[in-house]
């Protein structure tokens, strides 16, 4: 029950005591400030330029820090507000009903500009293709003309239910003679409002396809939204609006979805928007949620200071048994004659292959015929092949040895910022503790919990600047990277000590003094450490070594 | 089998009954689920004299879903040996997998089908065959055919 609660104060407290630098995105209204003024937007132009309209005025509320990047959350309305306006634009401007723009859009993986330019082109051949009626006869249209003045001479892929027609039907799906309702598409294949249902509904649930044919055989007209609308149940089209959502935000590089499981929550990032940018920025975001994710490779969490695509090698060394092919490479040698991985675990160095019963030695590698019986010394060093081997050998046991040596220190962090739970719930006994032994009210120790939280968030960060240390090129520019990496890893132990000791209860006034400050000292480092990093990226500092050198060549 | 789907079979095996598509014949339909049938191609063709058997299988979904159908290669059948037709039976057809309608029937497929066989022009396996053959789901409906050729 105390649990609650304390979560419940939390945030009011420590707002209070520090200015929270995560509240940038003010969700809600600035979607009422959209809506209340769409007379001040230019007609034509302001598609574009309203994701950044947004976080200009976002900037004019919070100051944003070097390392922090402009998002927007977005609602399932605001999305569909979005993808509306786009169908409309495109409506507008052929003349076109939005729900028929839609289909267009969605045909063309809601690339508009390629919409337009081939629509221009040919209308009657991307009509074909988006499975779109062939156009009603139109007068000429130019890009100026607004829309809603020509709606009512189109006509839409869908009609109304048709009533069943005078000759005997039967619904050359079910053969059903006497359905009780028929729809069909503006294409007047008819079928039988049953099989319609069933249709959509494995459409939409079993394959989840939004786009949706309709069920003749030779016909290629799709249904639009509001067919499907009517003909299914609520929840297939629920689920239809969903998968449409999902694919107009998948397809636009400036939204994406909260990438946990059940979160329906979008965000919209401009800056980071493009792949370029990835290369100076690591957009790291956080839904309403309070699911933080990165909006550039959809990673679960953090990975501030160091961007996507190296953070996105280290996973990936970490991940695939690279390093076990290094272990064995370090550990082991190969027959000189078959190849066999041989693994020596002690005796002499005469080696006699299981395999092929070559017999070698160990030390020189060269055939043991030249040994004679010094079994347990090799004074032949000079051999070209021996001195080869033994060279690759020592360079992947060096190899091996720098990488674990940043992926131990990684590991660690990592397993430190996973064991705050428990972290948070010692601490939450402790400040009961506090409250009882001392005359300090609630409020006055929430100073522990701040440092806890501090402690987590600055061990993300040490755990990535490993990562991005095993990366860095050697020099100065990296020399400096780690005097900053070293003292905030100073700075977060020394907290974390401080958080470790026991409550001595006549000390407590000097503990939070001394932990408040701890506190306060570790968020400077932490933030002159991504700070500097992020200007790192964008003067360009940051020089990666042969295991990334890829991004070297890209910049 | 559902009420769509069996109303929809019988209707279709009356049919069939009825009068079948030249060089198509019914050979068994005891369970309505399960038909087979047999189909050779008339005329000039590099498949002259030779009869092939298909096996349907139905879904409850049909004909919403497309029903499972492979050439039977048993003691006495064979695959036809054709570009799009596995030795193992299964048949790589854009009409059996996305581009399905529920208007299509069993004997619009044998026909379609037929017609795949009459215009081939020469006798060859898929040129994946045996990587197919050896990893092939039990049905093909499981298997993610790539639909490149429709000239065949």
């Amino acid at each position: 029950m105390s649990d609650e609660s304390d979560y419940y104060m939390d945030d009011s407290a420590s707002d209070n005591y520090y200015d929270d630098d995560d509240d940038e995105m003010v969700d809600g209204t600035q979607d009422s400030d959209r809506e209340s003024s769409p007379a001040s937007e230019g007609e034509a132009s302001d598609d574009d330029a309203f994701g950044v309209e947004l976080s200009a005025a976002a900037l004019g509320k919070v100051k944003r820090k070097s390392y922090e990047v402009n998002f927007e959350t977005l609602s399932d309305a605001a999305v569909d507000r979005l993808m509306n306006k786009e169908a409309e634009h495109v409506a507008g401007i052929f003349g076109l009903e939005p729900s028929t723009a839609l289909l267009l859009l969605r045909h063309m993986a809601w690339n508009k500009e390629r919409l337009i330019e081939k629509y221009m082109d040919n209308p009657e051949a991307v009509r074909k293709d988006a499975g779109i009626l062939a156009a009603p006869p139109l007068a000429p249209t130019s890009s100026s003309s607004s829309a809603g003045v020509r709606r009512s001479a189109r006509r839409a892929n869908s009609v109304q239910p048709s009533a069943p027609p005078s000759t005997p039907f039967m619904c050359p799906v079910c053969c059903d003679d006497e359905p009780p309702n028929t729809y069909a598409l503006a294409c007047g294949h008819a079928f039988c409002s049953t099989c319609w249902e069933t249709y959509l509904h494995t459409k939409v649930r079993e394959e989840g396809e939004f786009t949706v044919r309709c069920m003749d055989s030779d016909c290629k007209l799709l249904a639009d939204d509001a067919f499907i609308a009517r003909v299914c149940s609520k929840e297939d089209s629920k689920r239809h609006h969903e998968l449409v959502s999902r694919n107009f935000v998948g397809n636009s590089s400036q939204y994406k979805f909260c990438p946990l499981p059940g979160c329906s929550y979008t965000i919209s990032c401009p800056s980071a928007a493009s792949k370029s940018s990835l290369m100076t920025i690591v957009p790291t975001v956080k839904c309403p949620e309070n699911h933080v994710f990165c909006f550039g490779c959809s990673l679960d969490q953090d990975h501030r200071p160091l961007i996507c695509h190296v953070s996105k090698l280290w996973l990936k060394k970490c991940q695939d048994d690279s390093e076990t092919a290094n272990w064995i490479k370090s550990n082991t040698k190969e027959c000189t004659k078959c190849q066999s991985t041989i693994e020596k675990n002690g005796g002499c160095n005469h080696m006699t292959c299981k395999k092929c019963k070559n017999e070698f030695c160990w030390v020189c590698m060269g055939p043991w015929a030249e040994h004679g019986n010094a079994w347990y010394t090799c004074n032949r060093y000079e051999e070209r092949e021996g001195v080869e081997a033994r060279d690759a050998q020592s360079k992947s046991r060096a190899s091996l040895e720098r990488y674990l040596q940043y992926y131990n220190r990684w590991a660690n962090h990592e397993q430190s910022a996973r064991l705050s739970l428990d972290l948070y719930s010692k601490t939450e006994k402790k400040m009961e503790e506090m409250q009882t032994t001392s005359n300090l009210t609630w409020i006055e120790v929430q100073f522990a919990r701040k440092a806890v939280d501090e402690v987590f968030k600055c061990r993300m960060t040490l755990k990535w600047t490993y990562a991005m240390a095993f990366y860095l090129a050697k020099g100065n520019e990296k020399e400096l990277f780690e005097d900053n990496q070293r003292d905030l890893e100073k700075a977060v132990e020394d907290l974390s000590e401080l958080l470790e000791s026991p409550i001595d209860p006549d000390n407590i006034p000097v503990l939070r003094q001394k932990m408040t400050d701890k506190t306060v000292y570790v968020l400077k480092r932490n933030e002159i450490l991504l700070d500097d990093t992020a200007q790192g990226y964008l003067d360009g500092r940051w020089k990666w070594n042969a295991d990334a050198a890829i991004l070297n060549e890209a910049e | 089998m559902s009420a769509i789907s069996t109303k929809r079979l019988q209707k279709e095996l009356a049919e069939i009954r009825k009068g079948c598509p030249a060089g198509i014949t019914l050979l068994e339909a005891d369970d309505l689920a399960v038909w087979f049938l047999s189909i050779e191609v008339l005329g000039e063709s590099v498949y002259k004299g030779e009869v092939f058997s298909l096996r349907f299988k139905f879904g409850p979904r049909y004909p919403i879903e497309s029903p499972e159908v492979v050439f039977v290669v048993d003691n006495t059948h064979q695959a036809p040996i054709h570009p799009h037709v596995y030795s193992n039976g299964h048949i790589c057809a854009s009409i059996l997998g996305s581009e399905w309608s529920p208007v299509l029937s069993t004997s619009a497929v044998c026909i379609t089908l037929q017609s795949m066989l009459a215009s081939c022009p020469k006798k060859e396996r898929p040129t994946d065959n045996d990587r197919y053959v050896r990893t092939a789901p039990l049905s093909p409906k499981d298997a993610r055919f790539q639909y490149h050729d429709d000239t065949v």
